[in-house]
């Protein structure tokens, strides 16, 4: 059975048991338990207002920063509970990186927006940077477009190159992890056909967390399907199954457009 | 039909806002040129080094402004050395730090006060605190901390605004790659942020600039008399102060002359200083921000 990929503990990277979270008194995510597996691409689908940003924002802890925002449960990656008392959230970040939906560069240069995850965590020599900014751009598939116009604006850029440099700029900081937010939400069809391809080129090295509205998108990146429904998670299992054979009558519902 | 006629009425009424709004743009741009061009055909004839450089003479004709100018240079800098840490500090703690809460609307409440306290008060109050209970006197160090009390709501607003008027997301990407509260502000807000706070900052100079009601009794009327006086606790008497003072008591018989020079110097220095701040911030920035369109 393809379902004993995801119980296989050994491969897990990332578990989740028990997650709940509240914005104030709103009762946000309820009674999450989930494990995704290295090396893969795991989608988070559902309706708008289901959680799934809320959900992937617990995985590298950015919820923190919003008032009145609380968790319970846990979650590991590797082994490791990242809301310990003690975890070192720096480094959290650093291991779990994110994509946002919107394509936000800094108001800096091409080379200042890659180089930006490497200086902070302490690189200095202009060589090394270099070298990180290159490997990183060619990584994102983003390199041939922009190798001569380094030091220009990275605002310059079009919407799908600058969620490719949002990549290369999480993925120069060498993260374990990568979080994304509908990504694609706010490109074209071009555009979004070349995201997916640097999502599936990046599987092998990554782990591949991506939201999407789009069940398309599921399908085509996808191992993995997570479909949230009110908070509440309906279904995990392998994209193939859950979009042929969901066991959950509103996964099906969702998937064959019926709802949300 | 209805939505046709509708249409045509917006239209029509787009075109007369847009008119009604280059007027007022021209009004004030006229009013501007108006008004530097007159000081300055009255003050730049007869204007000369010697008058810039030299002393004031308390009876005769022919003195200069030397000591007030440099006073005025003095104090402006002064002032914002010492308002800038509390200003730029309480800006950034409400823009970015605070939590909702009492905290936050007290210091709020405080700044907005002490933005509507009327400066003749603040000059008062100075020469209550720090000229008489400090014992300061009527010096360029009174006056610099009665200016920095007047121009701190305004630093404290500029700063909160411009950090506020950049997007959220950028402190979210900074976050998310792993960078501490405190990184995120030194290498991506405050220089994002920077044009627009420098912007406001010319303002508080400005203001320091030309001020005469806060210093008058702070900083005093007079001055020490000789160039390039470092010492705070000399007397501050500023160029804005002394022109007030020429006018208000018309000793010097030549005073129409020294007020109408002074009118154009102290305009040129007010231009000076926004030069002087603006210039190498939008060069930095552009070295920032990175080459050809943004
Ligand atoms: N900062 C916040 N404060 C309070 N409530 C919030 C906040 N952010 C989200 N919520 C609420 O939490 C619930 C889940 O929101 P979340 O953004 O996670 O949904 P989502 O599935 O990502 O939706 P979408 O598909 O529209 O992006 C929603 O009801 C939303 O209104
Ligand atoms: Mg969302």
């Amino acid at each position: 059975m393809p379902e004993t990929r995801t119980s296989d503990k050994t491969n897990d990277k990332i578990s989740v048991t028990d997650l709940n979270a509240y914005y104030g008194n709103a009762h946000v995510l309820k009674n999450i338990t989930v494990s995704f597996p290295g090396n893969a691409v795991s989608a988070v689908i559902g309706p708008s207002g289901c959680g799934k940003s809320t959900f992937i924002r617990t995985l590298n802890r950015m919820n923190d920063t919003i008032p009145g925002f609380r968790v319970s449960g846990q979650v590991t990656i590797d082994g490791e509970d990242i809301y310990a008392p003690g975890t070192d959230v720096v480094s959290l970040r650093k291991r779990v990186g994110m994509v946002f939906q919107r394509p936000n560069p800094f108001p800096m240069s091409i080379f200042d927006n890659v180089a930006y995850g490497p200086r902070l965590h302490g690189i200095r020599k202009r060589r090394e940077l270099a070298d990180i900014v290159e490997k990183s751009l060619q990584a994102a598939g983003l390199w041939d477009e922009v190798k001569d116009r380094l030091s220009y604006s990275a605002l310059g850029l079009s919407g799908g190159q600058q969620q490719r440099l949002c990549i290369a700029r999480c993925l120069a900081v060498e993260p374990e992890i990568i979080l994304m937010d509908e990504p694609a939400s706010a490109l074209d069809p071009s555009a979004t056909a070349r995201l997916e391809d640097l999502i599936d080129s990046l599987k092998s090295w990554y782990t591949i967390i991506i939201v999407t509205h789009n069940m398309q998108q599921a399908a085509r990146v996808s191992d993995l399907t997570a479909f949230f429904l009110n908070g509440e998670l309906v279904e995990f299992g392998p994209t193939q199954r859950i979009f042929t054979r969901p066991s959950d009558r509103r996964t099906e519902d969702y998937i064959t457009g019926r709802f949300g | 039909m209805g939505a046709e006629r509708h249409r045509r009425l917006m239209r029509f009424w787009d075109a007369v806002a847009t008119v009604v709004l280059w007027l007022s743009a021209l009004v004030l741009l006229f009013i501007l040129a108006w008004f530097i061009t007159s000081v300055l055909r009255q003050g730049l004839p007869g204007l000369s080094w010697q008058f810039i450089t030299g002393k004031p003479h308390p009876v005769s004709a022919g003195g200069g402004i030397g000591p007030p100018l440099f006073n005025t240079f003095y104090v402006t800098l002064l002032s914002l050395i010492l308002a800038l840490p509390f200003g730029m500090g309480a800006g950034i703690y409400l823009a970015l730090y605070a939590r909702p809460g009492r905290r936050v609307d007290a210091l709020r409440l405080g700044v907005q006060a002490l933005a509507s306290v009327p400066s003749i008060v603040l000059g008062l109050f100075g020469m209550v605190v720090f000229s008489q209970a400090m014992g300061f006197g009527f010096s360029i160090l009174s006056g610099s901390l009665a200016l920095a009390i007047l121009n701190l709501p305004l630093i404290v607003n500029v700063t909160e605004q411009s950090l506020r008027d950049l997007p959220a997301t950028y402190r979210d990407a900074s976050l998310a790659l792993g960078a501490t509260p405190h990184q995120t502000l030194v290498r991506v807000l405050l220089p994002a942020a920077l044009p627009a706070l420098v912007n406001g900052l010319t303002l508080a100079a400005g203001r320091a600039a030309g001020e005469t009601a806060v210093l008058v009794y702070t900083a005093g009327v007079s001055t020490s008399g000789h160039l390039f006086d470092l010492n705070p606790f000399a007397p501050g008497g500023t160029l804005a102060v002394y022109l007030w003072g020429i006018k208000a008591n018309p000793i010097v018989p030549d005073w129409q002359q020294i007020a109408n020079r002074s009118a154009a110097v102290l305009l040129l220095v007010v231009l000076a200083i926004n030069g002087l701040l603006l210039g190498p911030v939008r060069l930095w920035y552009r070295r920032f921000s990175g080459r050809g369109p943004h």
